[in-house]
């Protein structure tokens, strides 16, 4: 049953934009192809077969932060790479949203040392955290989701 | 530049930001030392990384290319230090074992295995013989899940896709048994001073033959993806060589150095947890190119196999903890019962054991290389000093030598093939 | 490991009759040998380990640093040896009063030394005479201090509770578009 049997001949849907718009980023958010430590394994997890995140529309992982939606910060960051991450957010296009996957990178997890910032939402701003040393690729799909919904509540006003 | 937000410390911030980009090809020359001597006078310097899919992680590497080859070449790491090292000093010995997990990723179990031997040498204490052949089997178990990962993403740089979908299969399936095992997918920090944490399900020895019995036809079928395939055998032959000399002069350990015919492998030379009982062959090559530490890896898994069978075939009954009861606690039933495990119990959860002052050094065969431990006691509950000699730090010192000459896409198959981990580089 | 023992005993026999009293101390524990020597003497008795005929200790392992304040001297450097023909292990050691005048490098022995010695530098700053490779290699490049020194602080930040969570969230600098 498709969506034609409903519209009948006219080939006219009516729909608020924001929905439309909304639903349009939830299904084809492209993450960034980064990781940093153990989490990026599990990443990497989540898009191999078992898990398939292709089921959500995240195939597609860009090496590039000019074509990437989504920044899944996955694993420390140390005070090296801090300046690195913000300059990586800062070449992606807006709309843009980051998971902090992983403790070491919601708040710095067991490393509370000289050596790695203590939570990721100190040098990017943070949308959805993801518990977990490393997360499990259930735990990263269900950030995922939640991120979607998020978006999904999302308001015009709000863009600008 | 600024980003907006509050520099962390110390401006640590700004200093990375304008080594990112102000570099010349002098500034290099002068910074890192030359490399080839070229004709042409207009070398080009690229930057590769942090960010960059095929560098295994945040790696960064800065090349002088004459073209496309590579002229000179200058790693650039430490965007993963974590500071493990020192983080270990202010922990308790087993409490700093959960960071032995998160120096190499891929292969937590052989750091958890080589910082308890050093700490039971340090306190001059046995693992029981149960306890031990279960060590062997996870670790083996643990070579063969990092050995997977390097396959699949070595193919995946090599733009082979499907092996990565293929290798991370199989892991899932030894995911579920270190799960099963110990509650964790990857950071198990299943073993511990004097043994394991507990023994292990009855699930486990089903599980592991039942691996035992399909795993073989599945590197058959990933080396008839590759063996075989001319755009591989044309990405690694004769690439990325390196002799048997240099490789020990450049301490490489490891399938890489075994890639080159020097048959070094610390479970033969200097067996630990009772690997002398188990027959096994080292795999080695003579050619010493990218193609032959592929293969020499891909024999290994097939040996990986044969230890589990023979360790799973004479895994001794008994306990699975020294009887030691200043350093492993005491079963919780006797808590009920026994004052004296009372007292065990709260010491070692609250203060710790202590270790006499003197140092150890352990080495041990992690999937990459010798991966060592230096361990120093103070006499307190505390480590006075961790070192890990990890083989990743190592081998990544000859790719400078390796990688000049080659052609930048080349370098993308030596870094695969020395199979670095970051976390273990920086720490 | 009988073997072990009369492999200990060749290499200090040896290193004693190549260098009469270099070395300091012999420390023996669990089975490893630790040849204690003078910074200064660090590199010719390297060298002649790793070109003794007899030897040929042609592995460098592992070079450690080790911070024992409050004790005098402070640093201890463990050179870490392998001989891959005669499967034997040594460990000398020097201890380094002054961080900034430390034992000559390596370099001339084993190619994979300035390397070591570049970690040693950066995370506990003991200078290796002839190696002019030594920089920032962990850190930043304009971090101050040097980690693994025992008078370096670890650098802990208080751990939110519900109880001082306010307190710490006002101070904490978050990151904005």
């Amino acid at each position: 049953m498709g969506v034609e049997q409903k519209l009948g001949e006219m080939g006219v849907v009516t729909a608020r934009l924001e929905d439309m718009v909304n639903w349009g980023r939830t299904n084809a958010m492209w993450p960034m192809l980064f990781g940093l430590a153990c989490c990026a394994i599990e990443m990497m997890s989540t898009q191999a077969a078992h898990y398939d995140a292709s089921r959500f529309g995240m195939e597609l992982m860009r090496p590039s932060p000019r074509q990437a939606d989504l920044m899944i910060v996955a694993g420390r960051v140390s005070r090296k790479m801090g300046p690195v991450l913000r300059r990586l957010y800062d070449q992606m296009p807006d709309p843009k949203w980051v998971i902090a996957m992983g403790d070491c990178a919601s708040c710095g997890g067991v490393f509370n040392n000289y050596a790695v910032v203590q939570g990721v939402d100190e040098i990017v701003p943070v949308d959805v955290y993801v518990a977990g040393c490393p997360p499990r690729p259930e735990a990263l799909i269900d950030g995922i989701l939640s991120l979607h919904e998020k978006v999904r509540g999302e308001k015009m006003k709000d863009w600008a | 530049m600024s980003f907006g937000v509050a520099s962390p410390r110390s401006g640590s911030a700004k200093a990375g930001a304008d080594t990112m980009e102000e570099l010349t090809v002098e500034e290099l020359r002068a910074k890192y030392g030359t490399g080839l001597d070229v004709e042409s006078d207009e070398n080009m310097l690229l930057s590769m990384g942090p960010q960059h899919p095929s560098t295994h992680g945040v790696l960064r590497l800065l090349l002088e290319l004459d073209g496309e080859t590579v002229v000179n070449l200058a790693p650039d790491i430490g965007f993963l230090h974590t500071g493990i090292e020192k983080n270990m000093e202010a922990k308790t010995y087993t409490k700093a074992l959960v960071m032995t997990d998160r120096t190499d990723y891929l292969a937590p179990l052989s750091n958890n295995l080589v910082y308890l031997l050093a700490l039971e040498k340090l306190l001059g204490i046995e693992a029981p013989p149960r306890a031990q052949a279960i060590r062997v089997i996870l670790t083996e178990l643990t070579r063969l899940n990092s050995h997977l990962v390097w396959l699949g993403t070595h193919a995946l740089d090599l733009a082979a896709m499907s092996v990565f979908l293929y290798c991370f299969r199989e892991r899932e399936y030894l995911l579920d048994v270190f799960e099963m095992c110990s509650g964790q997918r990857m950071m198990t920090s299943y073993f511990r001073p004097g043994g394991v944490w507990r023994d292990v399900p009855p699930e486990f020895e089903p599980a592991v033959r039942q691996f035992l019995e399909f795993f073989p036809a599945r590197i058959e079928d990933y080396e008839a993806l590759l063996r075989d395939n001319p755009i591989w055998l044309e990405r690694t032959k004769d690439v990325g060589v390196i002799s048997a000399d240099d490789a020990v002069d450049w301490g490489l350990t490891g399938p890489a150095l075994r890639g080159s015919g020097v048959a070094l492998d610390i479970r033969k030379v200097m067996p630990y947890s009772g690997y002398d009982q188990y027959e096994f062959d080292v795999p080695t090559r003579t050619e010493g190119d990218v193609y032959a530490r592929y293969a020499c890896r891909m024999d290994e898994m097939r040996e990986s196999l044969r230890i589990v069978r023979q360790a799973l075939d004479k895994l001794p009954e008994g306990p699975v903890l020294a009887d030691d009861r200043k350093v492993v606690p005491p079963p919780r039933a006797e808590l009920g019962r026994s004052m004296e495990a009372v007292i065990h119990h709260f010491k070692l959860w609250t203060e710790g054991f202590s270790a006499p002052e003197a140092y150890v050094y352990q080495a041990i065969e992690s999937p990459r290389g010798e991966v060592g431990c230096y361990l120093r006691g103070n006499g307190g509950p505390k480590p006075g000093r961790v070192h890990f000699r990890t083989p990743s730090y190592v081998n990544l010192a000859c790719l400078p030598f390796v990688a000049r000459g080659s052609f930048v896409a080349d370098l993308v198959a030596i870094i695969g093939s020395i199979d670095i981990v970051l976390g273990e580089i920086d720490r | 490991m009988e073997d072990w023992a009369k492999k200990h005993g060749l290499v200090l026999d040896k290193v004693e009759a190549a260098f009469p009293d270099a070395v300091l101390e012999v420390v023996d524990f669990r089975g490893e040998r630790t040849l204690v020597v003078e910074p200064a003497n660090v590199r010719e008795i390297c060298q002649f380990l790793h070109d003794d005929a007899e030897l040929r200790y042609n592995l460098l392992e592992d070079i450690v640093a080790d911070d024992l304040l409050p004790d005098f001297p402070r640093f201890a450097l463990s050179y870490h040896i392998y001989s891959i023909p005669n499967n034997h292990r040594i460990r000398v050691r020097a201890l380094v009063e002054d961080p900034d005048e430390g034992p000559e490098t390596l370099a001339s022995i084993w190619r994979i030394a300035t390397w070591l010695e570049m970690e040693v530098w950066d995370l506990m700053g003991i200078r290796f005479k002839g190696n002019d490779k030594l920089r920032r290699l962990f850190m930043p490049e304009d971090w101050q201090g040097f980690p693994l020194r025992k008078d370096y602080p670890l650098g802990y930040e208080e751990v939110q509770f519900s109880f001082n969570w306010k307190a710490i969230d006002e101070k904490k600098p978050y990151a904005r578009d």
